[in-house]
């Protein structure tokens, strides 16, 4: 007994499907004859026998479709002789693709990046000087030769005077180098304080147009625009705008805002925006989004620590209301944001529901002093009823 | 040394090939009485006959597949074709024939095979005589491309060809043929294949061939007392010398390859994969390329200028990749 | 330039012995080959020559040692008759490296250097430049071998046939061009493909020596075969032979012939070369009934061996999958050809 496959008729060929049959069972067949067509891809194909023999049995009905090497019906041949059968298509399993890791952003040449694990040097710390402003060998080189050179702070400790970095120090180090900076400021600078409520429900309807039509991680935060409302009106009040330093106050041309953000594992530091009255509001929003990202991780640039002249703490978040703030010496003012809540309203002898935010300004008396700091909460007030200005 | 020309480099070659060896006889259009359409072949038609200098009808698809079967039996073809342009109308014979032979046979039937041809832009010869298409064909496994860059190789690399088993194309830039350069006379062979360090340097590695050489030359040399330029010259495309190219980047960490062909897709393209593939580690900036515009040559010059790589283009990106701090 | 009116018979016993053998060895090797084709062992394309055996046979037998073939894709004919074993070309359709091109080619693609025989080229028209080249070079070596060169009609419609006939006609070269017209380029008949469908017109255009013969008529090839070679190597001159022809199998493997009419493949298969010359022969008295069984018995068993020799075959090592790009050193020694 030998079985008649589904030919192999070329080298695209995988299935075919029998039209029909020219022989019946019993019926005897010679080398050559055609004994079925069969219908492929290209057309309609008369299939011939290569065996001389009896046809025992049918097993594929016409309108069948097989693939190639499937028996489509047994014989007695004369010659019964053994034949090779086709072989089945190979199954190759493939790999699941492992996930992709999530790429840090820091633009340095591959050469760059691996002499700076070799010298340990941090790559976040270093200024790029190749092309696009990316981190180049000699850059490491050069860093790594100025790390020998001067001892390196780890602790925030030295904010106050020459803030510092990474994420290194322990929270007991920070706890103490914020300890050491707050008792400094107590000691030294005359603090005052000033308080407003603001109605911000156009602020925040406009806000909610706005998210409308960009997408959830664009998304736009209250702060982005109150920063912005505040950078404004310390443009108007340069006397909070500047460091307190060899007993006079020294103003500041850029509006650096710094920002607290609490530490996960505690800890506080304060990096800063720059230049936040000419950033736009969805910029300030992304360099705060990210600011924040990596004051977390532990990853901001020196510069972020130092560059800062006002500082901002919103606790708003935190179900607070009101902020009195301590400045960060050698600044001379601090501008502190409670929460958004909907609050009664007193207009035109009308009470309703608006959200409100409570700002308030602790700035140093021997720069400037309650009139000028009215002046300025008012004008961050005012500039807050206009949003889509900002 | 003596000062003599590309073209009479190339000169040389040829009727020193054909007065050393009975087997070589030259084939083209109009390399006989004509003398050669770049008038390299001048004067010998007079000294071989028509036999050993056979000026072909303008079917460049039967007189190169006839140059193959020549090889096929033995002898030592040199095919001119007159641009590049031109050869596309032989490519079956060069595709399908010279470089697939040894292969499809199973390495009985070599082509011992020398196409010369003029390849390049600059002399106002617009969009059908003037493009680089030695990168196309250096893609094709099975044959030899090189790019000689100056008279030692115009005059040597033709020996080198015909001395190998397997079908070799020489592009002779169409700009190199009036320019002189100083034969060094000891020379009397040169290798065919192999890249030359034609300037050695530290600061960047300017990686190109054929005549965009001498352009990125001088280039190094104007800015040599601010960037310190490594210029090697490929010479072969197929096969590149990657073992010059890896161990000149490793040294500078900076690569620029300078490529009158086109960027997509180009021999450029080729060499910068392969240094990402084997030098990244040792890369301080990332491959730049100084290209051809991706525009079929125009005719007039200032517009051909600005579509191929000059020695202001090649400064100026060599400046912009060694950054601000050199 | 018409077909042949009355078949010619052959003179002897035994060239009529070796013409009938070498029919029946192709047609048999080819019914076997679209056999293992069927069963997977030969993949990729293939082209059998089944019904234009006559043009091949009667061609060849007018060669001599030192010529040259170039052929097309549908070349197991023409290897078997120049003298390549079976075994080696059924090891080439399975891939295997005792195949006659170290199984690299596949059926397309046969070559043996040692028999002068250079493919194998399924590019339509791509050898008939390579032809014309090696015959320049038998010219300028001062030989008189001739280089055969066969394609099918449809070669006729590509410019590398009218370069080349140009070429070798300009340069007066040894070429002996072999058109089988089988009547269709794959399914494209020949009037729906040419303006002039005289071949002879066209290549007598080239001041070419041109002729048209019965391709199902061994005697007629092989008499117009020797006629034109002898006339290449007295003048070193190119002849065209037109050999018209059939092939009764569909162009490959994979072909439903929806381009012609089963009737005329009927018609055409009345006049099967095979049985003809064999009917004529011993009418003539040059051969008996008998000799076909002892000739079938024969090549049966050549099939046989051929099938058993590529079954045995190796398969080349993936290791060795880059080699022969570039010439090794071995073949640098061996370059020669003619000599």
């Amino acid at each position: 007994m030998s079985d008649f496959l589904m030919p192999m008729l070329g080298a695209d060929m995988e299935k075919g499907t029998l039209v029909k049959w020219f022989i019946t069972p019993g019926a005897h067949v010679n080398r050559g004859d055609v004994v079925a067509d069969v219908e492929t891809d290209k057309g309609v194909i008369a299939v011939e026998i290569w065996q001389s023999g009896d046809i025992e049995q049918i097993l594929v009905e016409p309108g069948q479709e097989v693939a190639v090497g499937t028996v489509l019906a047994k014989m007695r041949s004369v010659a019964d002789k053994e034949r090779p059968s086709v072989p089945g298509p190979k199954i190759i399993e493939q790999p699941m693709p492992s996930e992709a890791e999530i790429p840090q952003r820091v633009h340095a040449s591959p050469l760059a990046k691996r002499i700076a694990e070799d010298l340990g040097v941090d790559l976040i710390k270093i200024k790029g000087t190749g092309p696009n402003g990316a981190i180049t060998r000699a850059d490491v080189e050069g860093a790594a030769k100025r790390l020998k050179e001067i001892p390196q702070p780890t602790v925030i400790a030295e904010a106050v005077a020459a803030p510092v970095t990474t994420g290194v120090a322990s929270s007991d180090q920070m706890r103490r180098a914020v300890a050491a900076a707050m008792v400094r400021s107590k000691r030294d600078i005359p603090h005052y304080y000033l308080q407003t409520d603001v109605n911000v429900q156009k602020l925040m309807s406009w806000l909610t147009e706005e998210n409308r039509r960009i997408p959830v991680t664009e998304r736009i935060l209250a702060i982005a625009p109150i920063m912005k409302a505040i950078a404004l009106g310390l443009r108007e009040s340069p006397e909070f705008n500047g460091f307190y330093k060899d007993g006079a106050f020294q103003p500041q041309s850029d509006i650096n805002l710094g920002m607290i953000i609490s530490l996960r594992g505690g800890g506080l530091v304060a990096p800063g925006i720059t230049a936040v009255d000419v950033a736009s509001v969805p910029e300030i929003m992304s360099r705060l989004r990210d600011l924040i990202e990596r004051g977390r991780r532990g990853k901001l640039r020196s510069s972020e620590i130092t560059s800062p002249t006002v500082t901002i703490s919103s606790l708003g978040e935190q179900g607070v209301d009101v902020v009195y703030g301590v400045i960060y010496p050698p600044q001379v003012a601090l501008v502190g944001l409670g929460g958004i809540r909907e609050r009664p309203w007193a207009d035109s002898g009308m009470v309703g529901a608006a959200h409100q935010l409570t700002i308030t300004v602790s700035a140093d008396h021997r720069v400037s002093d309650g009139h000028l700091g009215s002046r300025l909460l008012n004008r961050i007030s005012e500039l807050l009823q206009n949003p889509e200005a900002l | 040394m003596k000062e003599i020309t590309y073209r009479e480099a190339c000169h040389d070659a040829v009727r020193s090939a054909l007065l050393a060896d009975e087997r070589v006889f030259l084939i083209g259009e109009d390399v006989g009485s004509y003398g050669g359409c770049y008038a390299v072949s001048r004067g010998m038609l007079s000294e071989f006959g028509p036999q050993r200098v056979r000026d072909a009808p303008l079917s460049e698809s039967a007189f190169v597949g006839a140059a193959i079967g020549a090889a096929m039996a033995g002898m030592r073809p040199i095919v001119e074709l007159m641009t590049v342009n031109f050869s596309l109308l032989a490519l079956d014979q060069i595709v399908n024939n010279a470089a697939t032979l040894l292969h499809m046979s199973g390495g009985q039937i070599n082509v011992p095979l020398v196409i010369r041809m003029a390849t390049g832009a600059g002399r106002q010869l617009a969009a059908q005589h003037s493009h680089s298409w030695e990168g196309w064909y250096a893609h094709i496994p099975g044959l030899k491309i090189v790019t000689p860059s100056n008279v030692d190789d115009a005059r040597w690399m033709l020996q080198a060809a015909l001395a190998d088993p397997d079908p070799v194309l020489i592009f002779e830039h169409v700009n190199l043929y009036n320019e002189k350069g100083a034969l060094n006379e000891s020379l009397t062979a040169v290798p065919l294949t192999g890249a030359a360090i034609r300037r050695t340097g530290n600061d960047l590695s300017i990686i190109t061939y054929g005549a965009c050489v001498n352009k990125s030359l001088r280039a190094a040399t104007e800015l040599a007392e601010k960037i310190s330029c490594e210029v090697i010259d490929l010479r072969s495309l197929r096969p590149l010398d990657e073992a010059t190219i890896l161990a000149s980047v490793r040294k500078t960490s900076r690569a620029l390859i300078v490529d009158e062909g086109w960027r997509s897709g180009g021999i450029g393209a080729e060499i910068s994969a392969r240094l990402m593939e084997q030098a990244f580690y040792d890369l301080d900036a990332p491959v730049a390329r100084v290209c051809g515009a991706e525009v079929p040559i125009p005719y007039p010059k200032h517009l051909e200028d600005a579509a191929i790589p000059q020695v202001a283009s090649i400064k100026k990106a060599a400046e912009t990749l060694v950054g601000s701090h050199e | 330039m018409t077909a042949a009116a009355q078949p010619t018979v052959a003179s002897g016993r035994e060239t009529a012995l070796c013409l009938l053998r070498d029919m029946l060895l192709c047609r048999r090797f080819e019914e076997k080959c679209a056999e293992e084709y069927s069963l997977g062992r030969i993949r990729g394309f293939l082209h059998l020559y089944i019904g234009e055996e006559a043009v091949a046979v009667g061609a060849m037998r007018a060669l001599a040692e030192g010529d040259a073939v170039f052929a097309t894709y549908r070349d197991h004919a023409h290897a078997l008759l120049r003298g390549v074993t079976a075994g080696a070309i059924m090891a080439e359709m399975f891939g295997k490296r005792e195949g006659c091109s170290h199984g690299r080619g596949g059926s397309m693609h046969l070559f043996s250097r040692e028999h002068n025989f250079f493919g194998g080229n399924a590019i339509v028209a791509g050898a008939l430049p390579l032809a014309v080249g090696y015959a320049l070079a038998t010219k300028l070596k001062n030989r008189r071998d001739v280089t055969a060169c066969f394609f099918g009609e449809g070669a006729i419609a590509e410019g590398e046939f009218h370069e080349s006939l140009n070429l070798a006609a300009l340069w007066q070269l040894p070429v002996l061009f072999i058109c089988e017209n089988n009547l269709y380029a794959m399914g494209t008949v020949l009037d729906r493909s040419e303006s002039q469908i005289d071949l002879c017109a066209k290549s007598s255009s080239y001041r070419i020596k041109s002729t048209c013969v019965d391709g199902m008529d061994v005697m007629a090839v092989l008499n117009a075969a020797t006629e034109a070679v002898q006339h290449i190597r007295e003048t070193g001159a190119p002849v065209f032979i037109e050999c018209q022809t059939y092939r009764f199998r569909a162009h490959s493997m994979f072909d439903p012939e929806l381009y012609r009419d089963p009737e005329e493949v009927k018609r055409w298969k009345l006049r099967d070369p095979i049985p003809a010359f064999l009917s004529k022969a011993v009418a003539a008295g040059q051969l008996l009934t008998t000799d076909l069984d002892l000739l079938e018995k024969e090549v049966a068993v050549v099939v046989q061996e051929a099938v058993a020799f590529a079954e045995q075959g190796t398969l080349e090592p993936v290791e060795d999958l880059l080699r022969h790009v570039y010439s090794e050193r071995e073949i640098l020694q061996s370059v020669g050809g003619v000599k």
